[in-house]
């Protein structure tokens, strides 16, 4: 990967980072996950109702280097809120399940929200989850 | 291929006090799951936590190791 291709992407994921409150850098798109870990952490955020978007970083080897190389973290999913890495997998499932996750995205704690299939319509405010994704592909 | 008990010995060695029980999810010696009680922990947050285990590895995490699962539990005296 030539030097110019790796700054233009560590650039535009800074500002995908910067856009969007709610981000997650995962492995396929929230409709269709290709890495177990990426569904799970898709599932804890959908069950939230909190509206995110969502980076795949499978199109191009470079955008999962630059993802890591911005949050010094090693593995995807990746999830930052307002700029700052929350965790991957394993730390937003224990988020998700100790209330937490939804206090950090500033949505009401799961009462309601658990009612709510995944993914429904209507009700959630904000831009579509897949709203960033081909600014990257 | 590293093995569950060699994962363990290395957090064990690189962090004070660490304990570390690890399991291969997959039998494949891919992906595994680390529980590691420290006090090294103690006031960290839990991302600073989950880093010092992944940092015992460097870029073995996400290479050979294609995931490592992380729980960190802070010893209570």
């Amino acid at each position: 990967m030539s030097q110019d291709v790796a700054t233009q992407l560590r650039e535009q994921i800074q500002q995908a980072i910067t856009d969007n409150p709610v981000v997650l850098f995962m492995k396929g798109t929230p409709e269709q996950p290709r890495c177990g870990f990426s569904a799970r952490t898709v599932a804890a955020l959908e069950a939230t109702g909190s509206p995110f978007a969502a980076v795949d970083v499978l199109p191009h080897p470079g955008i999962r280097e630059a993802v890591s190389a911005i949050s010094n973290w090693p593995t995807i999913p990746q999830l930052f809120v307002n700029g700052e890495l929350v965790g991957g997998c394993d730390i937003v499932t224990e988020m998700y399940e100790s209330g937490e996750l939804a206090q950090t995205l500033g949505v009401e704690a799961p009462d309601g929200a658990l009612d709510e299939a995944p993914g429904g319509e209507g009700t959630v405010p904000g831009p579509p989850p897949m709203g960033i994704e081909n600014r990257l592909g | 291929m590293p093995t569950s008990e060699e994962i363990k010995i290395r957090i064990e060695a690189a962090i004070p006090g660490a304990e570390a029980a690890v399991e291969d999810l997959t039998g494949g010696g891919d992906h595994f799951r680390a529980t590691v009680q420290s006090d090294a922990f103690a006031g960290k947050s839990r991302i600073d936590q989950h880093r010092m285990v992944y940092d015992v590895f460097g870029p073995e995490v996400g290479g050979p190791i294609h995931a490592l699962s992380i729980k960190t539990q802070t010893r209570t005296p």
